[in-house]
């Protein structure tokens, strides 16, 4: 019975929870033209995740030593640039936030982000990190355009300030490039493997296509008896 | 060599099933693209077993862990990205190429007599694939496996009398949970690949005792030589053999750049959702099932519920896939082949084709009145297609079927 009223009312707040995410589809996503071959662009990214986002935000499907070696970045300038507790440089990199506190001080736990490129797409992060504005009435005097209602403070005010736009906004290019190789930190070996697999498939395939031609010249001429 | 040979053949019949199954199998000499489907099949099952192994290796079936070891194997396992890639990719891919494979099947009638038990096995076949891969689609436990589980396992729900209790029984628990993800992972890895694999065999057999069908619906054995061989037969193999690798090298470069260039297929061979861990609480703002199952899905939301029941909709799902089993004799007409059918049946064909790819687009979007009226319409049209054909494949004019395979 208590299973069933869990149930019902999880649906209510499915229900009302998809109301938002319907109120919200209809603002159309700036386009995040990123390039996730670009490393200066992801050590940035990594650089600024690693400072403005990891307080709060965990990447746990990911390691320290995994970015630093995809990123050519060295074990002691990870330790140096991008660590900053008391982690070891093949752990995971979790929040030092307790979800305790983050329901205390924002009300819900900050979502975990391995994933997110691959939940809501990099122009989504890109939009949503770039669609802070000021609203007095919220907890932290901002709004979010595409995430109407959105706990999370404008943490990169400063960066929006301190700045020109064109380099804000390829500061959040950035972020989100790096978000991007956090979603599949194999997809770069995926692509080339992908060119070479094809070369070799396309080579196989002239091959066997003549084979066959040889094959069938037997069938075509009612030849293929006259062997045995 | 030859020594080894007969002391294996006076223990076990090796160049008996060889000559019988391969190289002295008399194969129609006329097969065109259509009739490379059968043998992608099967090179797709043995993907999905092969990948599936080493998946299973890593996979923990387990709600709390489930999730998170897929990222495991995404990330940290050696090449376990490829592994996982091939077997998502290898579950659409199944389903394309079954669905081309069955086509072919209505094109050229290859389930009229005396072929009616391969189309029997196949249809059954196809349903044990769906279970399988709607299994399959629960492990990863996200938001999607989750909930479309719970969508699909609460139909059983509807059944009259009995189904809360079966519906309790299916999940060992009142929702989808722990208990329903460790018996759909002992399902997916074992129960269903074992019936898949035996199925494919009787399948096998049965073909190979009647022989194959071809584009022209001619018996070809009813044309044979002094020595008892069809005239218009090649052996498999090589002849087939080597066409089927050809068709194997083209069907990988296809799968390849899926796999390597697009293996969500934005969104529709893995869901965006489907990202975000399974959570009871949240409920994602729009469920839909993966594209090879939206058919049905389509089926079941497009009849109304009476009496207060879901049930008439879970009938028509299950009765859209059962009635397939009845084909062979819905289908009246003397010629097998579409080649040299009347135009009623190339009509009706047509209109079955375009009912049942408009019903999978319907089954991924979500429920607006339009659609809705559409589902309904195309609903009606997909069964019509059963329930007349016995009349309209008995109308017109056929074309006369020659003695002889054509060029």
């Amino acid at each position: 019975m208590k299973k069933l009223l869990k149930t019902t009312l999880s649906v209510l707040a499915g229900l009302v929870i998809s109301f938002n995410v319907l109120a919200a589809a209809a603002v159309t996503l700036d386009l995040a033209n990123i390039d996730i071959r670009d490393q200066k662009s992801l050590q940035n990214g990594a650089k600024l995740f690693m400072n403005y986002c990891s307080g709060c935000h965990s990447i746990a499907f990911m390691r320290y030593n995994r970015i630093g070696k995809d990123l050519n970045i060295s074990d002691a300038d990870v330790e140096k640039n991008l660590m900053f507790n008391s982690d070891k440089i093949g752990e995971p990199i979790t929040s030092s936030m307790s979800s305790k506190g983050a329901v205390q001080w924002f009300g819900t736990t900050p979502p975990d982000l391995s994933l997110i490129s691959r939940s809501k797409g990099v122009d989504w992060i890109y939009t949503y990190l770039r669609g802070f504005y000021k609203d007095e009435s919220r907890p932290f005097g901002v709004n979010n355009k595409i995430s109407v209602n959105v706990s999370m403070p404008d943490v990169l005010w400063e960066l929006k300030q301190n700045q020109s736009t064109e380099d804000f906004d390829q500061d959040v290019r950035d972020i989100t490039n790096f978000l991007d190789y956090v979603g599949e930190p194999s997809k770069l070996v995926r692509i080339d493997l992908g060119y070479k697999v094809l070369a070799f498939l396309f080579v196989l395939f002239i091959l066997s296509y003549l084979l066959k031609k040889e094959y069938w010249k037997d069938v075509k001429y009612g030849k293929w008896r006259a062997k045995d | 060599m030859d020594n080894n040979k007969s002391w294996i053949d006076q223990r076990f019949p090796l160049t008996k099933v060889w000559n019988e199954h391969l190289a002295e199998y008399y194969t129609p000499r006329n097969f065109n693209f259509w009739y490379f489907f059968g043998s992608l099949a099967m090179l797709v099952l043995v993907i999905q077993i092969v990948t599936g192994i080493f998946l299973t290796m890593h996979f923990k079936p387990d709600a709390a862990n489930a999730f998170a070891s897929v990222e495991y194997i995404m990330r940290d396992v050696n090449w376990g990205w490829l592994i996982r890639y091939l077997h998502s990719t290898g579950a659409s891919a199944f389903f394309i190429v079954i669905y081309l494979h069955m086509y072919r099947g209505l094109l050229y009638g290859s389930y009229k007599a005396p072929r009616e038990l391969i189309w029997i096995l196949g249809v059954v076949l196809y349903i044990a694939l769906m279970a399988e891969a709607f299994m399959g689609y629960v492990l990863p436990w996200g938001q999607m496996s989750y909930w479309g589980a719970q969508v699909i396992i609460s139909l059983f729900g509807s059944v009259p009398f009995i189904g809360p209790d079966l519906l309790t029984w299916i999940l060992g628990d009142y929702a989808v949970g722990d208990p329903a993800l460790n018996r759909f992972f002992s399902l997916h890895v074992i129960a269903l690949p074992l019936i898949l694999v035996v199925l494919v065999f009787l399948h096998i057999v049965a073909l190979h005792t009647v022989g194959s069908n071809n584009p022209d619906g001619v018996e070809i054995k009813k044309n044979k030589d002094k020595d008892g061989i069809p005239k218009d037969g090649i052996p498999f193999h090589p002849y087939y053999s080597v066409k089927d690798i050809v068709g194997v090298v083209v069907f990988l470069m296809l799968f390849s750049a899926v796999v390597f260039f697009a293996p969500a297929m934005n969104g529709y061979f893995l869901e965006h959702a489907n990202f975000i861990e399974a959570n009871p609480l949240k409920t994602p703002d729009h469920i839909a099932p993966l594209w090879y199952l939206t058919p049905f899905y389509s089926i079941l939301r497009a009849i109304p519920p009476m009496f207060g029941s879901q049930f008439p909709g879970v009938v028509g799902m299950f009765g859209a896939l059962l009635i397939l089993l009845a084909l062979p004799w819905l289908d009246r007409s003397k010629v097998k082949s579409i080649r040299y059918r009347s135009w009623p049946y190339k009509v009706a064909l047509g209109v079955f084709v375009i009912s049942f790819i408009v019903l999978g687009w319907l089954g991924m979007q979500p429920v607006t009145p339009i659609n809705a009226l559409l589902a309904r319409i195309f609903t009606v049209t997909y069964f019509g297609f059963f329930i007349l054909m016995p009349w309209f494949t008995s109308i017109g004019k056929t074309k006369e079927v020659p003695a002889r395979v054509t060029e």
